[in-house]
C-alpha cells in the first residue's frame, strides 16, 4: 500500500498531507499533523475523545478514514479558540471546574461547540442526548453540563448584544 | 458547605482557575500518548489468548524477519533473575505460563503501527491449554486447578500446609463475636457478590523509552507515580535506579490502575535492543483485557443489635478475586468495613484468591465498595427489622473520637455523624419521595487515606512569584490544591504561584497518587517548604535591617520587625532579597506515614424501577462527605461526584462478563457499559468540613469516600421500590427483573 495525499483545509487553514490508506482521520491528524489535540480513548466510535467537525458535522475521527478527508473542511480543539480569544465553552469549561485529568475535554468541547452552534436554546435535556456519545470518567457530568448551560447563556447573551 | 470550626483562610477555601487548565481545553496539553519522538519506533505486545496455558515455545523467527521490525522481546530479554519483583516482571511478560487472556507474551517494534501489529502476529507459540479457574469460591476449594502450583497461603499462623490458590487469609477480631450474637434480639445474614470491574480511565496506558548506550533511559509514562514507576522499571530491568528518568505526562485518569507498569519496562527493552525510541500505546481491549480491574467478590455478612438498636456483632468472610497474582488486597475491606460504627465484638476474615483473570489493581477505595454493599445493606434490614429509621439507627451507632477504628486504631476526629447529621437535615432526605416502583436509600462509607512520602521544592523568582515544583501525579486538579496550600502558607495570592509536575530526577521522591494523599501528604510537603522559605528569607533580611533573625516574624504575608519600625510584604521582601542576591529555593520532605485520619462519604439516593423492562432509573442523588478543609470546593465536589457516578456505573451496569473459556465478552465501552450523560442526574453535593488533626490545614483526601456508599445506597433503594433485596451486582435489567418476577 502506498500513501495518498490529501488536501483539506483544517482550522481554517488548507493542508496538504501524506497518509496510510488504513490510516484513520485521527491517526492523520495526530501523527501527520501534529494536532494531537484530538484524543483516542477507544478507537471504535464509543468515546467521542476524538470528535471534530468535519464538513459541519460532528464525527467521530477515528472511525473516519484519512483519505476521506480529502477537499473536507475540519475543525479540531485547535481551531476552537480564536487567538488569545478562548470560546465561552472553553472559558466556562475553566470557571466550572468541568474537567478534571481533562482527557475528554476536547471532544466535549468540540462536539458541545457544534451543538450549541446549531441549536442556540437547547436545553439540558437535549444537551444530555447530544453529548451521549462522549465519555468522562472523572466528573460524573455534573460540571460538564453546568458548563455548557453557562456557555449557551454567554453565546445567547452576546449573540442578542449584537 | 458545612463548616464545624475553620481558621479565617485568604486563599484556602476559594474557587480559582487550575493553572493546567488553558492547556487542556486548548487541546495543548501532552498525555502518555502525545509523545513523539524524532526516528521513534512504534511497539505493539503480542497477548495469550488463553486464560490458562503453559508456554512450551515462543518462535520470533518469522517476526523478526518481517521487514520494518527492529526488536521483539520476551521474558528471556528480563534476564536470568528479574526477581526482585517476580509477580510483576511476570505479569508484564509472562515466562513461561499464560494466567488469564490477554496476558503479554511478547514485544515488538516496528518503523510503523501496522508492522508491528503483523509481526506480532507472526510469532509463534506452542501452548498447553489448562482448565481455567475463573470463580473466586470455587478457586478457594481444594482440588481447584492451581496458577501457582507453588504458593501456599499466608494465615496469621503462618504458610499453608498444601498450595492453594488463596494468596492470604487475614484475619480480624475483636470481642467474642460468637457470644455476642447470642445475645442480640435481632440479626441479619446475607450473602453477597460483585463482579470483577474496570476504573476505566478514557486515556490508555501508554508509554516511551529511550535508553541510550550509557546507560541513561528516560521514560515517559501517563502513570500515577513516577517514582514507584522508576523503582519497579529498575527492580526489573535489574538497572540502577539513579540510571533511569521517569518523566511523567499529563494523565487522563487512573482511578488506581495506573499505578502498576505494563509498558513501561518492555519499551525500555525494546529501545535497548533497537536502539531507537520506543512508544506503546494500548488500544482498548488491551486496557479491558491486559490491566488491571478491580476484584469481584463474594462477601457473607451476619450483623446483630439489641432491640434498644445498639450494634452489637459483625462477623464477614470476605473474598476478594485477586486475578493471576497477588493484586488489589482483601485486608483493606477489613479496615473499612466497620469503621463508621461503634460495635464491640467483630470477627472478620478476608482473603485474597488467585483466579485466571488480569491480576487485579486498586479502584478509587479499593475493596471498600463491595464491604459497604454488603455492611450497609445488612444496617438497612436491621433498621427495618428493629422498625427505626436507618440515618437514626445509624447516627446512634456512629464511632466518635476514641472509637476503635482501622487496625484497632482509635478515630481521631471522625467525621461521620457530621455526614449523618446533614443528611438527616439535607433538603433531599426532607422530600417526600412519591410514585410507584420508587424508593430511596443510604449508605456510609469510610476510606483510611493514607500518608505516605513527599517532597515539594519552592523557588523564589527575582519579581517576586513563586514556582512550585512538585513530582506527585496531577491527576485531578492537585497543582491548583497544592498552590494554594503554598499561597496561604506565604501569604500571596494563588496567582503568584506557578506548580509544575517534574521528572525523578529534578524534586525529590513522591510516592503514588493514590490513597486520597496528594492534596494531603503533598500538601504536608509543600507547607513545609514554603515555612523553609520564610526561614531562609528572615535570614536574609535580618543582616539588611540590621536587627537579629529572631526579630524577623511572619505573619498573614508580611515581614515584620518586632519593634515595628520595618515591614514588607512578601512580594517586597522577595524582590528585594532574590532580585539582587543569589537564588533561593527551598525544600519540604515529608513522611506522612500510613493511616491519616480518613473521610466519611454518605449518599442519599432516589431510584425508578421500571416493572416491565427491569431497568433502574437514578432519579436524585446526593453525596455528603467530610473532607476535612476543603481547599478548593469545586474539586472537591468534583471527586464527589465522579466517585457517585463510577458507584452507579459499578451498582448498574458494569461487570467483567466472562464465557467458560476465560474469554472476557464485553471488552468494548460499548458492552462493557460506563454511565452516559443520560445515565444520570445532576449530582448534589454536601461537603462537610471537620478539620483533620494531622495536616497543617485540616485536610482529608477526597478522591475515594465518594465511591463507596453507592452500590449499597443503591442497592437500598432498589430494595424499597421493589421489595426485593438485591445481594448481587450489577442490578442490570435482567437481574432485577429475574429477582423480581412473580412479586
Ligand atoms: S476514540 Fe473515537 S470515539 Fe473513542
Ligand atoms: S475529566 Fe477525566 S475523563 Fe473527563
Amino acid at each position: 500500500m502506498s500513501k495518498r495525499i490529501v488536501s483539506a483545509t483544517i482550522n481554517g487553514e488548507v493542508n496538504e498531507f501524506l497518509v496510510e490508506p488504513y490510516h484513520t482521520l485521527l491517526e492523520a491528524l495526530r501523527n501527520e499533523l501534529g494536532l494531537t489535540g484530538s484524543k483516542e480513548g477507544c478507537g471504535n466510535g464509543n468515546c467521542g475523545a476524538c470528535n471534530v467537525v468535519m464538513n459541519g458535522q460532528l464525527v467521530n475521527s477515528c472511525c473516519v478514514l484519512g483519505v476521506e478527508a480529502n477537499g473536507a473542511t475540519i475543525t479540531t480543539i485547535e481551531g476552537v479558540a480564536e487567538g488569545e480569544q478562548l470560546h465561552p465553552l472553553q472559558q466556562q469549561f475553566l470557571e466550572d471546574a468541568a474537567l478534571q485529568c481533562g482527557i475528554c475535554t476536547p471532544g466535549f468541547i468540540v462536539a458541545a461547540k457544534q451543538l450549541l452552534e446549531t441549536e442556540q436554546d437547547a436545553d439540558e435535556e437535549r444537551m444530555r442526548h447530544f453529548l451521549a456519545g462522549n465519555l468522562c470518567r472523572c466528573t460524573g457530568y455534573d460540571k460538564i453540563i453546568k458548563a455548557v448551560i453557562n456557555a449557551r447563556d454567554v453565546m445567547r447573551s452576546t449573540a442578542g448584544a449584537r | 458547605m458545612v463548616t464545624t470550626d475553620k481558621p479565617a483562610y485568604k486563599v484556602i477555601g476559594t474557587r480559582p482557575i487550575r493553572p493546567d487548565g488553558i492547556d487542556k481545553v486548548t487541546g495543548r496539553a501532552v498525555y502518555g500518548a502525545d509523545v513523539n519522538l524524532p526516528g521513534m519506533l512504534y511497539g505493539h505486545m503480542k497477548r495469550s489468548p488463553h486464560a490458562h496455558a503453559i508456554i512450551k515455545r515462543i518462535n520470533t523467527a518469522k517476526a523478526e524477519a518481517l521487514p520494518g521490525v527492529r526488536a521483539v522481546v520476551t521474558a528471556l530479554d528480563l534476564g536470568p533473575d528479574p526477581a526482585a519483583l517476580p509477580d510483576l516482571s511476570k505479569n508484564i511478560l509472562a515466562g513461561d505460563k499464560a494466567l488469564y487472556r490477554g496476558h503479554a507474551i511478547a514485544a515488538v517494534a516496528a518503523t510503523t503501527d501496522l508492522i508491528a501489529r503483523q509481526a506480532a502476529d507472526l510469532i509463534e507459540v506452542e501452548w498447553e491449554v489448562l482448565p481455567p479457574v475463573l470463580d473466586v469460591r470455587e478457586a478457594m476449594l481444594p482440588g481447584a486447578p492451581l496458577l501457582n502450583p507453588n504458593q501456599h497461603t499466608r494465615t496469621p499462623s503462618g504458610p499453608s500446609e498444601n498450595a492453594s490458590n488463596v494468596v492470604a487469609h487475614a484475619a480480624v477480631a475483636f470481642g467474642d463475636a460468637d457470644k455476642a450474637f447470642a445475645e442480640c434480639d435481632a440479626i441479619v445474614e446475607r450473602e453477597f457478590s460483585t463482579k470483577m470491574v474496570h476504573q476505566g480511565y478514557i486515556e490508555p496506558q501508554s508509554a516511551t523509552a529511550v535508553w541510550n548506550p550509557d546507560g541513561q533511559v528516560t521514560i515517559w509514562s501517563c502513570t500515577q507515580g513516577a517514582f514507584p514507576a522508576r523503582q519497579n522499571c529498575s527492580a526489573i530491568l535489574g538497572h540502577p535506579v539513579s540510571k533511569i528518568k521517569v518523566v511523567p505526562t499529563e494523565i487522563g485518569g487512573g482511578f488506581g490502575g495506573k499505578i502498576a507498569v505494563y509498558l513501561e519496562p518492555v519499551v525500555a527493552l525494546l529501545s535497548r535492543k533497537s536502539g531507537k525510541p520506543v512508544k506503546m500505546t494500548m488500544d482498548r481491549v488491551d486496557v479491558f483485557e491486559g490491566t488491571g480491574p478491580t476484584p469481584g467478590t463474594s462477601i457473607r455478612a451476619k450483623l446483630g443489635a439489641t432491640k434498644d438498636g445498639k450494634l452489637r456483632a459483625l462477623y464477614a468472610d470476605l473474598a476478594y478475586e485477586n486475578g493471576a497474582f497477588a493484586g488489589s488486597a482483601a485486608n483493606y475491606a477489613t479496615m473499612c468495613i466497620a469503621s463508621g460504627y461503634d460495635i464491640e465484638h467483630v470477627k472478620l476474615d478476608a482473603y485474597d484468591v488467585l483466579v485466571n483473570k488480569p491480576r487485579t489493581q486498586d479502584y478509587r477505595a479499593p475493596s471498600a465498595p463491595a464491604a459497604a454493599f454488603a455492611m450497609e445493606q445488612l444496617i438497612d434490614e436491621l433498621a427495618i427489622k428493629l422498625n427505626m429509621d436507618v440515618e437514626q439507627l445509624r447516627l446512634q451507632n456512629s464511632c466518635k473520637p476514641g472509637t476503635r477504628g482501622p487496625m484497632g486504631m482509635p478515630h481521631q476526629a471522625p467525621g461521620h455523624e457530621e455526614c449523618l447529621r446533614q443528611a438527616i437535615a439535607s433538603p433531599h432526605y426532607n422530600s417526600p419521595l412519591e410514585g410507584p416502583n420508587r424508593g430511596r436509600g443510604t449508605a456510609s462509607g469510610f476510606w483510611f487515606n493514607v500518608g505516605l512520602r513527599s517532597s515539594a521544592s519552592v523557588s523564589v523568582q527575582p519579581d517576586g512569584g513563586v514556582s512550585l515544583i512538585l513530582g506527585s501525579t496531577d491527576i485531578g486538579g492537585t497543582r491548583a490544591s497544592l498552590a494554594m496550600q503554598l499561597a496561604e502558607t506565604l501569604g500571596i495570592p494563588y496567582e503568584e504561584v506557578t506548580p509544575t509536575v517534574v521528572d525523578t530526577n529534578s524534586v525529590g521522591y513522591n510516592d503514588v497518587t493514590a490513597g486520597s494523599r496528594v492534596t494531603f501528604g503533598s500538601g504536608m510537603a509543600t507547607v513545609e517548604a514554603g515555612k523553609n522559605v520564610i526561614k531562609e528569607l528572615s535570614a536574609r533580611l535580618a543582616p539588611t535591617w540590621q536587627v537579629p533573625v529572631e526579630d524577623v516574624e511572619f505573619e498573614g504575608g508580611v515581614f515584620k520587625s518586632k519593634d515595628g519600625s520595618k515591614s514588607g510584604t512578601f512580594k517586597e521582601i522577595a524582590q528585594a532579597i532574590v532580585g539582587r542576591g543569589p537564588g533561593l529555593t527551598a525544600s519540604g520532605s515529608v513522611n506522612a506515614g500510613f493511616l491519616q485520619g480518613g473521610g466519611f462519604s454518605h449518599a442519599i439516593v432516589d431510584v425508578e424501577v421500571d416493572p416491565e423492562t427491569g431497568k433502574v432509573t437514578i432519579l436524585r442523588y446526593t453525596c455528603i462527605q467530610d473532607a476535612g478543609t476543603a481547599i478548593h470546593p469545586s474539586y472537591v465536589e468534583g471527586q464527589m461526584q465522579g466517585g457517585a457516578v463510577q458507584g452507579i456505573g459499578w451498582a448498574l451496569n458494569e461487570e467483567y462478563y466472562y464465557d467458560d473459556s476465560g474469554r472476557m465478552v464485553n471488552s468494548s465501552y460499548l458492552d462493557y457499559r460506563i454511565p452516559t450523560t443520560l445515565d444520570v442526574p445532576m449530582i448534589d453535593t454536601i461537603i462537610v468540613e471537620v478539620p483533620n488533626p494531622l495536616h497543617p490545614y485540616g485536610v482529608r483526601g477526597v478522591g475515594e469516600p465518594g465511591i463507596v456508599p453507592p452500590l449499597a445506597a443503591i442497592a437500598n433503594a432498589v430494595a424499597h421500590a421493589t421489595g426485593v433485596r438485591q445481594t448481587q451486582l450489577p442490578m442490570n435489567p435482567r437481574r432485577i427483573l429475574e429477582t423480581t418476577s412473580g412479586k
